[in-house]
């Protein structure tokens, strides 16, 4: 799957750059991050951590930087592992250029998801995606600029994705619950609680979306 | 009316067996628990295509509950060989297939997404599958070939070593010469590129297995969601090599549907019953849903290019095929049978085609196995022929029916170019029948009329023809088969003179226990409460080959007469002594035996008994007890035929297909029970719909991931997609079976796809458009044919 999109970020060039190299504003940037490690001078290890209503998939992700050009930008790659949820792996190309009043940022990605993510989330995925980066971007641009960014992003947001993200709220922690798709309901380990498969689906994605930042940016 | 003719032959008697699924008291396999009985939880490749470098289970081995992982390393170890398939096709070039191992756990490479990595077993299911979160395998993803129409190119990734080019064989069916020389004194060439899609079975139940091993005994025990437990057994024991065949014991419960998905030896159930002999524990797995859409092996995929040539006439004159079949990441148990011998022996369809000549590749992908799904090669086959001759009709200007007649097959016996002797049909019978039920004759005023409502509509006719009751033995054994495919049974009379009847078919949704008593209950006089049908249990019946390709009827019931045939004569015998006559003046009917020309008269019971009794059996004549069985192995395949026509409406604004009729006209020769015969027809419509409408299996081609893996992405046809069927028989009788059947169980899925995708290229006024003719694609068809609509 290809992204692409532009984003005004209201800070001077080199700021931007520092802070897309800084593990630090990426682990508070980045929804659900826990850990982000600078492993080596081009490379990131993190681990992030989606949750929807009772149900949480931790992700672990390797980046790895190239074509390192400060401060216009580098093509950062990489890939990621829900476990039994899948994976993501991908690239970004993002590229810094000083405008007016700050810097405008421009990133294409092209990712690819495996496993449950592909069977069951694929079509929700560029729509949610692009709800995500609006959080990652009000975050990084509040600790690189402070001041609220000015999304450009490529599309419309369906109303369905603030349904998806937020979850569907699951009335009963009965086991035995019948799902609206006929199988059993999937147990969660950590809270005992049972999601459908219709929740389940959504969480896939927002964890992808997790991942697809450790790989874009 | 007797109670013995409302249940007899050719009554629509209520199944005996709906009481217990209606009413939750089936009981299938998941249902069955066993002491001390653990889970399994199967962790399955997110990779098409992979290199696996590393797997590391400790941290799930010492997780709650588990009780142990297994990977492909252990299975090796053991020596367990891998899952085969059972039937061998041969080259163009002489070769054999060319077959890659198919492992029950990966060892060291993973070809397609769902490809089974390792097993968690736990004490609980959600014990096994959190475990299984934790078990981290390092793999090398590698590109996939996934496109039918270029995974034989020179670059592209190779899914077996053993297989260049993914290239499994080669065959060709027909005499090519003759074909050619047809061609070449052709008026007119008919061509038409045909894709036929690939569908995923989804059968309500999922499948599911128990293993379990005695200690004591040395007895293994395998529950499983099969259409033929004894074939499991034969293949787990013979070729898996995971217990001696007598020490394996498999039981098919009640199985909720198969459709050809659960003829198949997996390697969840291998997996199972060996493992349950390493840990002395019961294992028991289910697949979820999630897993079904990924592993049950997947039907159709075939790429088609056709050619048909005609006189000035409009007589056939030669058929020519290339067709590029799917056969997935491995062969699965009947993969190579079913787009050789199950297709391209049917391309004659119900025509005198003078030549034929077909290619088949059958080719290797990085998707799941793709094995016999509902029909099983024949409906590639009735889709191809009933397509371009539909085109032919088209391009001629004949009338669909018209050139169809002219083209019939009308003398009996008759040998088509490939292979298949056809023994009986009457095909315009059917034809006329249907066209007759369907108003032919005032389509065109019902196509005016929906045009003033805005609504495009069309009619499709498909003449329909498959070879079922498989199979003669030693035909399929000269085909490459490794098996026989007669059946068996086993007529045991009770002292109290009711009946069990032990049976190699299974009954998964078909209501064997309900015909088949119809049949004993009938010939020995006896209420149909007093027969008991027993199947899917290889400790109960001795041998079967079990249940595809509509078979049981024709060949399953045919062992059952066979039987009777037996358990009668040595019945007269017993009577005979009783009433001291003669055995040749003995007449037994209505369940009463009577000596001819007299008042003498001895009922059912009172033989039966005698039989057990024995007493002042003259001895060395007569033996104690009354059991027979028998082996059937059929003369000819059975040719099911008729004719099906769809009547479709098209709303141009929103591409959605309504089927305004569909009329189904079959010759199933004898019907033992007409009621199940239509249920049968009407589900094989259903899927047929499905195919040519709502369902399609899709890879995405980079990847391979399958993106239509769960019921927001794969259209099931449900209720209201659904017309009501108008039904009707035609009747020429099977001369190859003592019943005079022919099968029913697939020819809806078979004949209705062609009738379908007619009706609606004939409402777009288009030549042709891909299944499933989804309202996008039909839209997209329109808006491409726009300027010639408006022209109209």
């Amino acid at each position: 799957m290809e992204m692409s999109g532009e984003y005004r970020i209201p800070a001077p060039r080199e700021d931007v750059w520092a802070a897309l190299n800084d593990p630090e504003v990426l682990r508070q940037a980045i929804p659900g991050a826990e850990s982000v490690e600078k492993t080596a001078d081009d490379e990131f290890e993190a681990v992030a951590k989606a949750k929807v209503g009772p149900v949480s998939a931790r992700f672990k992700g390797k980046v790895k930087l190239t074509d390192i050009d400060p401060p216009n930008g580098y093509t950062i790659s990489g890939e990621g592992n829900g476990g039994a949820a899948g994976f993501a792996k991908g690239s970004a190309k993002v590229t810094l250029t000083e405008i007016e009043g700050g810097t405008l940022l421009a990133y294409t990605v092209s990712a690819q998801v495996g496993g449950k993510l592909a069977q069951i989330g694929q079509r929700f995925i560029d729509s949610t995606a692009a709800r995500m980066s609006e959080e990652f971007f009000d975050n990084f641009s509040k600790l690189t600029g402070g001041a609220k960014v000015e999304a450009e992003p490529s599309g419309e947001l369906p109303e369905i994705v603030d349904e998806m993200q937020h979850g569907i709220p699951v009335k009963s922690p009965d086991r035995d619950a019948i799902s609206p798709t006929g199988v059993p309901l999937m147990p969660d380990e950590e809270a005992g609680f049972s999601l459908s498969p219709w929740l389940w689906g959504p969480l896939l994605i927002i964890a992808l979306i997790v991942l697809l930042w450790f790989i874009g940016f | 009316m007797s109670e013995a003719a409302r249940e007899g032959i050719g009554q629509p008697v209520r199944r005996k067996e709906d009481f217990r699924f209606i009413t939750g008291n089936g009981h299938y396999t998941d249902d069955i628990s066993r002491p001390r009985q653990t889970y399994a939880y199967f962790l399955r490749s997110p990779h098409a295509h992979a290199r696996i470098r590393a797997i590391d289970t400790s941290a799930a081995e010492t997780a709650p509950g588990v009780v142990a992982v297994f990977t492909g390393r252990q299975v090796a170890d053991d020596g367990l060989g891998g899952l085969i398939c059972g039937w061998t096709v041969t080259s163009k070039d002489g070769t054999p297939m060319k077959v890659g191992p198919h492992p029950i756990l990966a060892l060291d490479t993973v070809r397609y997404v769902g490809d089974h990595v390792a097993m968690v077993v736990a004490e609980t299911l959600a014990e096994a599958r959190a475990a299984a979160e934790l078990i981290e395998v390092d793999y090398e993803a590698l590109p996939a070939a996934v496109s039918l129409g270029s995974c034989q190119k020179p670059d592209a990734a190779q899914v077996h070593p053993e297989a260049p080019r993914n290239t499994c064989f080669e065959w060709e069916l027909g005499n090519k010469a003759e074909t050619e020389a047809a061609f070449a004194k052709a008026a007119r060439v008919v061509k038409l590129d045909l894709t036929n899609n690939r569908l995923i079975p989804n059968a309500m139940e999922p499948r599911a297995a128990i293993g379990e091993y005695d200690k004591g005994s040395g007895i293994y025990t395998l529950h499983t969601t099969s259409q033929n437990p004894h074939v499991a057994r034969l293949v787990l024991s013979a070729f898996v090599g995971v217990a001696p065949e007598h020490k394996l014991r498999v039981i098919a419960p009640d199985v909720g549907g198969g459709f050809g998905s659960k003829i198949f030896i997996y390697a969840e159930e291998t997996a199972c019953v060996w493992a349950a002999a390493k840990l002395g524990r019961p294992i028991k797995w289910t697949a979820d849903r999630s897993e079904a859409f990924l592993s049950d092996a997947h039907g159709r995929d075939h790429l088609s290019h056709a050619e048909l040539a005609l006189d000035a006439d409009g007589k056939f004159l030669g058929l020519r095929v290339k067709t590029i079949a799917n056969l997935g990441a491995y062969l699965s148990t009947f993969s190579a049978a079913v787009p050789t011998y199950l297709y391209g022996t049917l391309l004659s369809g119900q025509y005198d085609i003078p030549a034929i000549y077909v290619e088949v590749d059958g080719v290797y992908t990085h998707t799941a196995p793709v094995d016999a799904y509902r029909g099983a090669g024949r409906p590639e086959a009735t889709f191809l022929v009933e397509r371009i001759v539909e085109t032919a009709a088209r391009e001629t200007g004949l009338d669909p029916a018209d050139i169809r007649r002219r083209n019939f097959i009308r003398n009996f016996p008759h040998q088509t170019p490939v292979i298949m002797n056809y023994d009986a049909g009457d095909y315009q019978a059917s034809l006329d029948a249907a066209l007759e039920a369907s108003d032919y004759k005032g389509f065109a005023a019902r196509k005016s009329e929906a045009a003033k409502r805005g609504k495009l509509r069309g009619i499709g006719i498909s003449s329909y023809i498959e070879a079922c009751g498989i199979a003669p033995s030693a035909a399929v054994g000269s085909l490459g088969a490794g098996v026989g495919l007669w059946e068996s049974a086993e007529v045991r009379v009770n002292p109290t003179g009711n009946v069990e009847v032990l049976t190699g078919s299974h009954s998964h949704g078909q209501g064997h226990e309900t015909t088949f008593a119809q049949l004993v209950a009938s010939r020995l006089g006896i209420p149909l409460s007093n027969v008991e049908i027993v199947h899917g249990d290889t400790d109960k019946v001795q041998f079967g080959m079990g249940t595809y390709g509509s078979r049981s009827g024709a060949v399953g019931m045919s062992a059952i007469v066979k039987a009777l045939d037996k358990i009668e004569a040595k019945a007269k015998k017993i009577a005979a002594h009783l009433m001291e006559a003669a055995v040749e003046d003995i007449a037994f009917e209505n369940g009463a035996f009577t000596v001819q020309g007299t008042d003498k008269s001895l009922a059912w019971a009172e033989v039966s008994l005698a039989a057990y009794t024995a007493h002042g059996f003259p001895s060395g004549e007569i033996e104690p007890g009354l059991k027979e069985g028998a082996f059937y192995d059929p003369a000819n395949f059975t040719f099911p035929a008729g004719a099906h026509v769809c009547e479709v409406e098209i709303d141009p604004d929103t591409g959605i297909v309504e089927i305004a009729k569909f009329v189904a006209v079959d010759d199933f020769g004898t019907i033992i029970n007409p009621m199940i015969v239509e249920g049968q027809v009407h589900g094989g419509i259903a899927q047929g719909i499905g195919q040519a409408l709502l369902e399609h299996g899709v890879y995405d081609p980079a990847s391979g991931q399958l993106v239509t893996g769960s019921y927001m992405d794969y259209c099931m046809p449900r209720a209201d997609d659904l017309p009501s069927f108008t039904l009707g028989f035609t009747k020429t009788v099977c001369p190859s079976n003592p019943l005079g059947m022919k099968g029913c169980g697939e020819a809806g899925a078979i004949a209705a796809p062609p009738a379908i995708i007619n009706a609606v290229t004939d409402a777009l006024g288009i030549r042709d458009i891909e299944m499933p003719a989804t309202p996008a694609r039909v839209w997209q068809a329109l808006q491409s044919a726009a300027p010639r609509a408006a022209a109209e």
